[in-house]
């Protein structure tokens, strides 16, 4: 068979299949699934060590110690080198393990919340304009259309540097402005809903639209929420990152990862881990955050798989 | 010109499954003569496309075929590589398929698809195949066949776009064409029309037709000689005559007993049906497969395989235990029911 | 399929008109714009000579309407710090940018267009999993991290491109890749996903029936229908790139539109940061019509209505 021979993809939906049962296709699915396995996982033990951070910091993450500055991590071959610094110290002397814990924190609280409000508008927005229809799908539309016009990146900072910036500035600029994607899928996934015969029945049965919105829509599209959900959370903690990086997100002394990696940059010639360490964390949340969000849309909806 | 244009002996399909193996198309064996139209005839699921798509080799890699014969005029297709076996598709042997709306590509207009497939297999000209191509669409009762190779899949109907179809089929001349349910889709009215073309075509261009379908009003038309599939078997093959006039497997008898018949079929009476499902074909599997819906079923049919048998006449084989003449006595008390 | 680009057209400008409203009146976020241009030591005097030379003494509708007009015709005002016409400095610095998006979306097709067709062909095989794989930790890495790493690896100790500056085309080898391997995911996942349905399309089904080569049935018959909505992506991320070469321009010093952007925020040079979002909104805006326009051509079902 030749590389370019395409036997194997065509008529493969023309094969006949044998069906378990419902319960047994779910649990199969989700412990089957690698991706969501190991994004739970890596997700659950940040989350852990993130609410464990303030007991299980060896040190103060603004505490500096100017004396023992740029100590490297244990497995350097340093004679600077110490298990009281795991991690080693950053230019500052402040222990970098602390700061990598604390960090996951304001990670996940800007994540999640950036998340939550932007899905909330995005979610309000795509439901009315897809169950709706019509005058108010086409002015959400219109909406929608002009934030994506506007580059994310370059509002937030001005924004940010117009107002001033603090973890609640950027938790709203960043909600406030991602919710372009929950509203385009949730738009498209009701209108989906909306179109089959059960919502037709409850129309014809006089259902008030609110308990339609409620009972109907909600539960069917419920599943795409979750994967935009947890993928726009990903979003959230990398444009922080981001922001934090340019000098417009949280400031200093807070151990934000991408702030980190800013004031570090200058010294990474000599002592790289200090940009390592941080970008690996970011890296391997969000990466399980995808990873989970993935999963689930391939566990909970599997035709919309990749 | 007469002669087998294509022989088949024994065609099995294997697929591995979650849960085993698949076994959809088993020892299947027919012929077909050049010049004439064998029906393939068979509920959904009885293996009918799957047969056809064996014989083109469209099946995916995972999908074995295994045939004792399998010659289309002389030529071995059981040994021919992948590279060879495309030559003789929509060359010597072509395909229609079933879903008009959607078996033509939207990007390109009609012209443009009805020639790559001379251009491909034969030596010719641009102009030559689009000589070509006006020709056959004016056979198939497209006018203004010349402005028409202008235009795109969706600015045709989906009766035109089966005739387009039909003149693709036709496009390179093959001794074979196979037209898997080519009707189903489409209007009532249209689809007499389509299957006429289709017989007048095959008369005049003498090549042979397997139509596959699952409707015996189409088969009654057009067919010189039938195949009745089921659940992955042929049941019973013969003349149209043959079949119509003495179906001898008791599902062949069931098929004929659920049309009914205006003027015979007695008012308020129950339409006839075949009660059960079909069997699944998974793992091995003893015994006749249309024993748990057979109303003559007993116990010689349950076990070991039933072979096929010759019939009241010969050319006419059915595979059942019970003798012509039973089949033929269960047969005349039902209809007096 | 003109009246189909006309409805587009009209939307386009209308988009465009709120965009402008939007970043006109981002200024006011920070109060008194008068006050934030004059900095810390100024004396009343001084903003009050500021605010009339801005015209920021003037009611918020006249004077959107008084730079909407100017902006309509090339002016979008002085630089507070440049002391030169804004628009001038953006033009100067435009065709940097525009050329590193056009070299990360050509890193990104070349990347994520074929790599998406092998994965399609082969489901669930190698080259499938190692496209995915590339997707997903694409999809993870944050830019700057992947940039100053890729800076440290091939410009630091390596010694294989220079690091910053714009001097030749070996400058915008690692900043392309940086800006472009972010939308290599999406144009790979999008392409694997069009091909694999195409793949099970009657119509293949057809041209394999036809005995037509698989190079035809591959790339004739199924990639060109694939990559339709492919085309509208890779406009539209054209975009997003261009909104987000603030931080790879800034990391390898290029001196392109994101830089000025930077700068202008740092210097809290307000009529540069206003004219700046504004250029590339309207850039994006263009781009997405475009982007219709090359969809309602490649599909004649919009294209021969």
């Amino acid at each position: 068979m030749t590389l370019l021979d395409t036997k194997d993809a065509v008529i493969a939906s023309e094969l006949p299949t044998n069906e378990p049962s419902p319960e047994q296709i779910l649990r199969r699915r989700i412990f089957g699934h690698v991706g969501f396995m190991i994004g739970a996982v890596i997700i659950l033990t940040i989350v852990v060590l993130a609410l464990l951070a303030p007991y299980i910091s060896p040190h103060d993450p603004y505490d500096q110690v100017l004396s023992r500055k740029l100590i490297p991590p244990i497995w350097f071959d340093s004679p600077k080198a110490t298990w009281d610094h795991p991690l080693g110290t950053d230019q500052l002397g402040r222990d970098y393990l602390s700061r990598l814990l604390w960090g996951a924190r304001i990670s996940l609280l800007i994540g999640f919340s950036a998340m939550l409000i932007s899905g909330v508008i995005g979610t309000l927005l795509g439901v009315m304009a897809g169950y709706f229809g019509g005058r108010v799908d086409m002015v959400i539309n219109f909406i929608i259309t002009t934030r994506l016009s506007m580059p994310v990146v370059l509002v937030a900072l001005a924004v940010v540097s117009l107002i001033g910036s603090s973890l609640t500035v950027v938790i709203w600029v960043l909600g406030l402005l991602i919710w372009d994607r929950f509203a385009v899928v949730m738009r498209s996934a009701t209108q989906q809903v909306r179109a089959l015969d059960f919502v037709a029945a409850a129309e014809a049965l006089g259902c008030s639209t609110s308990r339609i919105l409620a009972t109907e829509i909600l539960p069917n599209v419920a599943n795409h929420l979750i994967v935009v959900a947890t993928l726009e959370m990903a979003h959230a903690i990398l444009l922080e990152a981001a922001l934090s990086f340019l000098g417009l997100g949280v400031q200093p002394p807070e151990p934000s990862w991408g702030l980190m990696i800013s004031e570090a940059k200058g010294l990474m010639f000599f002592d790289g881990w200090l940009i390592a360490i941080p970008g690996a964390a970011l890296f391997m949340l969000v990466l399980a955050i995808n990873l989970l969000g993935d999963g689930m849309r391939d566990v909970t909806a599997p035709e919309n798989r990749n | 010109m007469t002669g087998r244009i294509l022989d088949v002996q024994n065609l099995s399909i294997d697929i591995p499954v979650p849960g085993g193996m698949l076994h959809p198309v088993q020892n299947v064996t027919f012929h077909v003569e050049r010049g004439e139209t064998l029906a393939i005839v068979g509920e959904s699921g009885c293996g009918k496309s799957l047969t056809s798509l064996a014989l083109m080799d469209l099946l995916p890699s995972k999908a074995k075929r295994t045939a004792d014969r399998l010659i289309l005029d002389g030529i071995d297709m059981t040994t021919l590589s992948e590279h060879k076996m495309s030559d003789l598709r929509g060359n010597r042997m072509s395909m229609i398929f079933q879903e008009p709306m959607t078996s033509l590509n939207p990007a390109y207009t009609i012209g443009n698809q009805l020639t790559e497939v001379m251009l491909r297999h034969k030596n010719v000209s641009k102009a030559e195949a689009t000589d070509r191509a006006v020709w056959l669409l004016e056979k198939v009762g497209i006018t203004a066949a010349r402005s028409r190779l202008q235009q795109f899949p969706h600015q045709l109907s989906g009766g035109l776009r089966q005739r387009v179809m039909i003149a693709m089929a036709l496009m390179c001349g093959p001794d074979l064409i196979i037209a898997d349910e080519p009707t189903t889709a489409l209007d009532v009215t249209i689809q007499a029309q389509i299957l006429h073309l289709l017989s007048e075509l095959q008369r005049e261009f003498n090549t042979g037709l397997i139509l596959i379908t699952h409707d015996l009003g189409v088969v009654a038309r057009v067919a010189d000689r039938i195949a009745v599939m089921y659940a992955g078997e042929i049941v019973e093959s013969g003349t149209a005559i043959q079949i119509f006039d003495a179906p001898t497997h008791p599902y062949t008898q069931g098929l004929l007993a659920c049309i009914p018949i205006p003027g015979k079929t007695p008012r308020g009476s129950h339409l006839g049906s075949i009660p059960g499902i079909v069997p699944s074909l998974v793992g091995s599997f003893d015994g006749c497969h249309f024993a748990s819906r057979c109303p003559h079923v007993h116990a010689p049919c349950r076990s070991g395989s039933i072979a096929m048998r010759e019939g009241l006449e010969a050319g006419h084989d059915y595979r059942c235990v019970l003798s012509p003449e039973q089949s033929a006595v269960n047969y005349a008390s039902e209809a007096a029911q | 399929m003109v009246a189909y680009l006309i409805k587009r057209l009209g939307i386009a400008v209308l988009v465009a008109l709120t965009v402008s409203l939007i970043t006109f009146s981002m200024i006011y976020l920070s109060g008194d714009p008068a006050m934030a241009l004059a900095g810390e030591t100024a004396t009343e005097a001084d903003i009050r000579s500021i605010r009339q030379f801005y015209g920021y003494d003037q009611p918020i509708l006249v004077q959107y309407l008084n730079w909407l007009w100017s902006a309509l015709q090339g002016d979008f005002g002085q630089s507070h710090y440049l002391k030169k016409p804004v628009a001038e400095v953006i033009f100067e610095r435009l065709p940097t940018t525009m050329l590193l998006g056009a070299c990360a979306l050509t890193f990104a097709l070349v990347l994520s267009i074929p790599l998406g067709v092998l994965a399609a062909i082969r489901p669930n095989s190698l080259i499938d999993r190692a496209a995915l794989t590339i997707a997903v930790v694409g999809q993870a890495m944050p830019s700057f991290w992947f940039a100053l790493t890729m800076m440290l690896w091939f410009g630091i100790y390596w010694r294989l491109l220079p690091i910053t500056g714009t001097n030749s085309w070996a400058n915008f080898v690692m900043p392309a890749i940086a800006l472009g391997y972010y939308i290599t995911p999406g144009v790979m996942r999008l392409t694997r996903a069009g091909m694999l349905e195409v793949l099970q399309s009657d119509y293949v089904r057809t041209a394999r029936a036809k005995g037509l080569r698989p190079v035809t049935v591959l790339f004739k018959h199924a990639l060109r229908n694939a990559i339709i909505p492919v085309v509208s992506l890779a406009a539209v991320q054209f975009g997003f790139m261009l909104g987000g070469s603030i931080v790879i321009e800034t990391i390898f010093a290029i001196n392109g539109l994101g830089f000025l952007a930077w700068e202008s925020i740092q210097r809290a040079d307000l009529p540069m940061m206003q004219a700046i979002v504004l250029v590339l909104s309207i850039f994006y805006i263009v781009l997405t019509f475009l982007a219709d326009v090359l969809n309602a051509w490649l599909d004649p079902r919009i294209r021969v209505a």
